[in-house]
């Protein structure tokens, strides 16, 4: 459910790192959490994002709920396609429904993420 | 915060998978295996609900129907046996203490269905009102009442009882067997399709609850939660008490005025004189229903611009799964309460642009 080679954060936000490059989504437990996604607005290529920082918004039928970036650094792509089949998000939270693709600038930032395990133990807490 | 409350179906839906929430008092279940699979199924199939947490009253005794004419909005008079009656509780100001379904029992014996987050606020209302030649008594924890809805309906609950439900019409009720047990089977909802609510006694509801699912698993049906009930409900322009409508908006306003009998011999009731006045001359604003035209879902609590103008708020709004459009219901002034009229939702800070359209938004095909 949380691949080992993904970083996490405490929003729900996953990240693969590639070199300089981290493609960005939100984890199966938050899709999950949100239920049935209908609308999902994303950030425009260039933006610069500082870790914690809002880039975008998912909503179900019944929730809002703010994407916030995991890590510091510059929007390089954005998954528009995502944005008119945004049941994708349901589908394959951890795959082809990734949002954006930033160029890390801060290394730092990601050193603060969660490892798929310590994710797991949050994800534990938060469900009791 | 106290412990929630509990439907006799708690057990079964935590047991099935179902996302329990909070939903005022109660801990009730917001879907099973999806809001909008859900939804799709009650207009295509059919769904179960467990609305267990509504409140139910009996009011009975030969001062029945006097009193009732004096604390709802309809013409109780109308009723025969086994007619059920869309109605509300005004207050002076014509403006719903709630809104409740009538069901006459017999000339002397009335149920009413009220919404649960109002039962010890309508209770006392009516008990301040003076029933007089008869009492109003609370069995609300003595009824269970679950809803099957959708256009495969009748045919799965036919195979659980004798009652010919091919005779029994829209807005009626039987009482008899269902599944072996006493049942009322009202042809009613909140959905906007066919259907019957089914009230039992709380120890029988989970094994009826299990003989539905049962009879209908060849039909398509499937349990369905509140979140599925609340965007049928509101494709469909039914309005939802505490959101579309309060004691600060009349039941004209509301875009209820069919419930509101000026029949002479309904004699005077509580604001009759402000909702014949604007039956008559116009309320100053309408509740309408609107289509967001831009990209983004309005929401309960989005302010509503007219121009610059802040005229109000999102009464109701969400994504319809049906329709596969985002809606929503507003006041707006009477004047501009139009089909076409253009307006803005202020969704968390953007100007969303959104139109009057007609209702209901979704009318089931006959």
């Amino acid at each position: 459910m949380n691949p080992e080679e993904l970083r996490y954060s405490k929003d729900h936000e996953w990240i693969r790192v590639d070199g300089d490059r981290g493609r960005i989504g939100i984890t199966d437990y938050a899709q999950n959490q949100l239920g049935d996604v209908v609308f999902l607005e994303l950030p425009e290529v260039g933006r610069t994002l500082t870790a914690g920082e809002q880039f975008g918004t998912v909503e179900s039928v019944k929730a809002v709920s703010e994407l916030f970036s995991p890590v510091t650094g510059e929007v390089v792509e954005v998954n528009s396609e995502l944005t008119s089949k945004p049941e994708l998000i349901n589908e394959d939270p951890q795959g082809e429904a990734w949002m954006v693709v930033v160029r890390i600038t801060d290394p730092a930032s990601v050193q603060a993420l969660m490892d798929a395990e310590a994710y797991k133990a949050l994800v534990e807490s938060e469900a009791k | 915060m106290g412990d929630l409350r509990r439907t006799p179906l708690n057990t079964v839906h935590r047991e099935s998978g179902a996302k329990m929430v909070p939903f005022g008092d109660w801990d009730m279940p917001v879907e099973y295996a999806g809001l909008i699979s859900e939804h799709l199924a009650v207009r295509k199939a059919a769904g179960l609900f467990d609305v267990s947490h509504m409140g139910e009253f009996e009011i009975e005794g030969e001062g029945a129907l006097a009193f009732l004419q004096r604390v709802t909005a309809n013409d109780v008079a109308k009723l025969s046996d086994g007619r059920a009656q869309y109605s509300a509780l005004p207050n002076a100001s014509g403006c719903p203490i709630d809104d409740v379904i009538l069901y006459r029992r017999a000339a002397d014996r009335y149920l009413m269905i009220v919404n649960a987050a109002n039962i010890e606020k309508d209770l006392a209302w009516l008990q301040s009102q003076g029933p007089s030649g008869c009492e109003v008594r609370d069995v609300s924890d003595e009824r269970a009442l679950v809803a099957l809805q959708g256009p495969r309906s009748e045919s799965i609950l036919q195979a659980l009882t004798s009652i010919d439900l091919s005779q029994l019409k829209f807005y009626r009720f039987v009482e008899g067997d269902v599944n072996g047990r006493r049942a009322l089977v009202a042809r009613t909802g909140y959905t906007g399709e066919d259907g019957f609510e089914l009230m039992v006694a709380p120890g029988e509801v989970v094994e009826l609850w299990a003989a539905l699912l049962d009879a209908g698993k060849d039909e398509g049906l499937v349990p369905a939660g509140l979140g599925a009930r609340d965007t049928l409900r509101l494709e469909a322009r039914m309005l939802l008490y505490g959101n579309d409508m309060d004691e600060t908006t009349t039941l004209v306003e509301a875009g209820l005025g069919w419930v509101v009998s000026l029949d002479e011999a309904k004699g005077d009731y509580n604001g009759r004189a402000v909702l014949a006045e604007q039956k008559a001359s116009g309320a100053p604003s309408a509740l309408v229903g609107f289509e967001v035209v831009g990209r983004g879902i309005a929401r309960h609590g989005h302010p509503v611009y007219l121009g610059e103008q802040a005229v109000g708020a999102v009464t109701s709004g969400s994504y319809a799964p049906f329709l596969q459009k985002n809606i929503g219901l507003c006041y707006l002034p009477s004047a501009r309460a139009v089909e076409g009229t253009e307006f803005d939702v202020d969704v968390r800070g953007r100007r969303l642009p959104a139109r009057v359209v007609p209702t209901p938004f979704y009318k089931r095909p006959r």
